[in-house]
């Protein structure tokens, strides 16, 4: 029969103090429970290895739920399923301390299988310890992914049939597919001998933590004598005779020795670095002076196209540039309704004004670089706006008399320039260059924020540059009203 | 001043790391994922962690466990995911941990859409997991307030031991507008309940448990006490044309974008309209509400939902005056036009 009166570790508390149980000196669980024989190989182990106060134990949901009644190490209780995960996130918070994520079967492999299996394949430097009792001990006996063939449990109550509730999962097993964990063991705890295993098995695991070898776990076949309705004798039997067969002893994996220890040390940046690496520092003070006229004043801008013609990219431009002279600007893509039909488009805000709705309905520019958005929004234009579009592309006029309409062969002189993607770029400095609502010299200053590739900058400037002669040369002519 | 154009899901990761946060633990989502590559682009720099959960139940938990460890960390996600992450938001609710969490809010119910909605409000504002508990909500409406409340919220989180949310949604998130920044906050006292792995903080727990009713009662009355405190302290709204305002309109988040353009085309047309704009949901500016209402203010609530936010008007206006309403459901916007129509109507009316 297993003890449960314990030869106190250091790893344990004289006085199991949170307990609500008037005697601080037993636990919790029934009298020949398995539980509490882990508990004292884990304490035994943090004590000899000098690790106790650095270690922090992950109580699950499950008859180990008051597991941090009895450690005396840093304790956190994880909601049911989730102690792997929880376990994950203390470790990367704190990697110098020592996790042991303790878990039942129910926790473990049925609720929590996703955070069992990719903690393994993650290969956390943690210490999982997996208490296999084929049943559900807490919630009164009921059946457990790992309950076999034919037992009895208050869910299965005619035996587990493999037709209805599938066969029981072999764990370790199931994680010795995967390729980071370190060290995967079966052990039980039904005699001295395998109880001396079991022992060997948990230092083990836990001592592979501590040399940051990586994913440990050790599976522990363990006695719910209250859960199975046995007697504790019959119960030590019962895992020889009945769950070995099914669960086989030994180590499935062991690669303690061939690893390479990972030290993981802690980088604490300094103020300066957070601002280069979020690259606030590139980030330029100097402000463009603003010379917007009064006809086109804090224009609202709206630019359609295909998707692939860097509509977006036009809007973005047009932001930067804004941003770069003090005024308020907002841009958002295509949004609801507007992103059906094939016309990907942008509304853009550059204004001296708090900017209320970033949406632009009524736009007083419109770029249409494809006809469908030529038409879709050529009607939404306010009076006196302004139409630009792609003569190149679009082989209809609008036919607005109330707007001044700018027609540029934009993808024509982006050919001309060498790269039909640039028509965007060439429109860009068209609308600037006609309207005058920015600088030249800002919207030349912008291309290195918008454009990514550096090689491109050049061609790009060039594009911007013919566009905005093009655009300030209309302007001087007067465009026509239809 | 320097200011860089920066879209709203970006500027929540950079105002996030200037506020200390160095753990991401993320799943991806539209319209969020943006914020888990953002994070999973900067954080490494730092020195921080990012990790992609298998779940978005794995990546609460794992920020359950982080947290627990006294340290600044968040996750992010949108409707559906938040609707799996409820457990762990109550359990961190429970145990008093000071997480973060964004929800950038797409079209439901279901699988929905991914156009902006604010359908969340009452799984954010009124708890949404089990159990008695509020968390602190903050809903920007532009990239600059992303940044600024990403940041605030942790201070926020820190400064109740409470779950704080950003309620945003997918517009603002797109949204491209210049964000100016704070220095980085590089002091970060050690947290007395925490769990650090070491001998100081060996005797913490983290934990919800209490299996006593007398206990658990006592907790869940302090925890209202928290609450009671952070309605007293930390409402926060936006007064736009509240002084003289004979009839006003309430909106947070994106539709209080639109609200302010609708009121400065009906102020020229000489409406006396205003906006109270929340910017802490939860707080949530009862007082100010019940004044106005007391003072026979009638008000149009407007949302992106089915009447979340008019049932918080209304219990605060108490029923003393009209409350109009106004929404659109399924991703749909409303726009500046047909708000001032709107507007019109009920201010004809009131
Ligand atoms: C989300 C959730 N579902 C169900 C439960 C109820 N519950 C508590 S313990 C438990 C099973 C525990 O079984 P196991 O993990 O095998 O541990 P044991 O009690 O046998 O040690 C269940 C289902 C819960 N607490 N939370
Ligand atoms: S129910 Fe089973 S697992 Fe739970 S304490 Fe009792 S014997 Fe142990």
């Amino acid at each position: 029969m297993i003890k449960t009166e314990w030869t106190k570790s250091k790893a344990f508390y004289d006085e199991y103090f949170r307990n609500p149980n008037p005697d601080k000196k037993s636990t919790h669980y029934c009298p020949g429970c398995g539980h509490g024989n882990v508990h004292k190989f884990m304490a035994e182990a943090l004590e000899d290895f000098g690790v106790i106060d650095q270690s922090i134990i992950i109580s699950p949901v499950g008859c180990s739920v008051f597991a941090y009644y009895y450690f005396d190490t840093g304790n956190i209780q994880a909601a049911h399923g989730r102690a792997a995960a929880v376990a994950t996130g203390i470790k990367r918070a704190h990697p110098h301390s020592i996790v042991i994520s303790y878990q039942g079967d129910g926790d473990l492999a049925a609720i929590g299988t996703a955070e069992l299996i990719h903690t393994a394949n993650r290969g956390e430097n943690i210490t999982v310890i997996f208490i296999n009792n084929a049943i559900y001990g807490m919630t009164g006996g009921q059946m457990a992914p790992t309950t076999l063939l034919g037992q009895k449990t208050t869910t299965s109550p005619r035996g587990r049939d493999a037709a209805n509730e599938g066969s029981p999962i072999r764990v370790c097993e199931l994680l010795n597919t995967l390729d980071a964990p370190v060290y995967l063991e079966r052990v039980s705890i039904h005699d001295v001998k395998s109880r001396a295993k079991a022992r060997m098995a948990v230092r083990k695991a836990i001592k592979n933590q501590i040399d940051g070898k990586g994913y440990s776990m050790v599976e522990v076949l363990s006695p719910c004598p209250s859960g199975w309705k046995m007697d504790p004798v019959d119960s030590l039997k019962w895992i020889e005779e009945e769950m070995m067969k099914v669960f086989p002893l030994g180590v499935l994996r062991d690669r303690s020795n061939e690893i390479q220890p990972r030290k993981i040390e802690k980088h604490y940046p300094t103020r300066e670095e957070i601002k280069e690496q979020l690259g606030l520092n590139e980030l330029k003070d100097k402000l463009y002076p603003q010379t917007q006229q009064q006809q086109y004043k804090n224009p609202a801008i709206k630019a359609a196209g295909f998707g692939g013609q860097g509509i977006l990219l036009l809007g973005i431009g047009l932001a930067q540039a804004g941003m770069m002279e003090g005024y308020n600007v907002s841009w958002i893509p295509s949004y609801g309704p507007e992103m059906r039909g094939g016309t990907a488009n942008c509304h853009v805000h550059i204004s001296d004004k708090i900017v209320g709705s970033p949406v632009v309905s009524y736009p007083s520019i419109l770029v249409a670089m494809n006809r469908p958005s030529l038409e879709k929004f050529e009607k939404d234009v306010i009076p006196g706006g302004v139409i630009i579009y792609d003569s190149s592309l679009i082989d209809v006029k609008p036919s607005r008399n109330d707007v001044e309409i700018m027609e540029i062969p934009a993808t024509k002189m982006a050919d001309e320039l060498g790269n039909t993607r640039i028509a965007n770029m060439v429109i860009l400095g068209a609308l600037v260059g006609y309207t005058a609502i920015l600088n030249k010299n800002t919207l030349i200053d912008t291309l290195p924020y918008i454009i990514t590739r550096q090689r491109l900058i050049e061609i790009n400037k060039k594009a911007v540059e013919n566009g905005f002669d093009f655009g300030a040369n209309k302007a001087l002519k007067g465009c026509p009203q239809n | 001043m320097t200011r860089e154009l920066l879209k709203g899901n970006y500027a929540v990761v950079k105002g996030a790391i200037l506020a200390g946060c160095r753990l991401y633990f993320g799943y991806p989502i539209t319209p969020a994922s943006e914020i888990a590559e953002a994070a999973s682009n900067y954080l490494p720099l730092i020195g921080g962690t990012f990790i992609q959960a298998e779940s978005e139940v794995a990546a609460i938990n794992m920020l359950y466990g982080a947290v627990s460890g006294g340290i600044r960390a968040m996750t992010a996600s949108s409707s559906p995911g938040i609707s799996l992450k409820q457990e762990g938001i109550s359990y961190a609710a429970g145990a008093e941990l000071p997480i973060v969490v964004v929800d950038v809010v797409r079209g439901g119910p279901g699988l929905g859409n991914i156009a902006p909605e604010q359908s969340d409000y009452n799984q954010i504002v009124k708890g949404g997991g089990h159990g008695n508990y509020k968390n602190i909500v903050l809903a920007p409406n532009s990239a600059q307030e992303m940044c600024d409340l990403t940041r605030d919220a942790f201070d926020l989180a820190f400064k109740y031991r409470n779950p704080t949310f950003i309620l945003t949604d997918g517009f603002i998130g797109q949204m491209m507008e210049p964000v100016s920044y704070a220095e980085p906050k590089m002091e970060f006292p050690r947290e007395d309940w925490a769990v650090y792995g070491d001998r100081e903080s060996k005797r913490n727990l983290i934990s919800s448990i209490y299996l006593d009713p007398d206990e658990l009662e006592a907790h869940n009355v302090k925890l209202q006490k928290k609450y009671e405190h952070a309605q007293e302290k930390e409402v926060r709204y936006e007064n736009y044309h509240l002084d003289d305002a004979k009839f006003v309109v309430i909106a947070y988040g994106i539709v209080s974008r639109m609200v302010r353009s609708a009121i400065d085309q009906l102020r020229k047309e000489g409406l006396k309209v205003g906006m109270l704009r929340p910017i802490t949901l939860f707080p949530f500016p009862k007082k100010e509400i019940k004044e106005m209402a007391n003072h026979g203010t009638a008000f149009l609530v407007t949302e992106m939902s089915n009447g979340q936010l008019l049932e918080d008007v209304r219990l605060a206006a108490e029923f003393k005056v009209p409350v109009y309403f106004y929404n659109r459901m399924g991703g749909n916007v409303p726009g500046s036009e047909e708000l001032i129509e709107q507007i019109k109507i009920r201010y004809q009316q009131s």
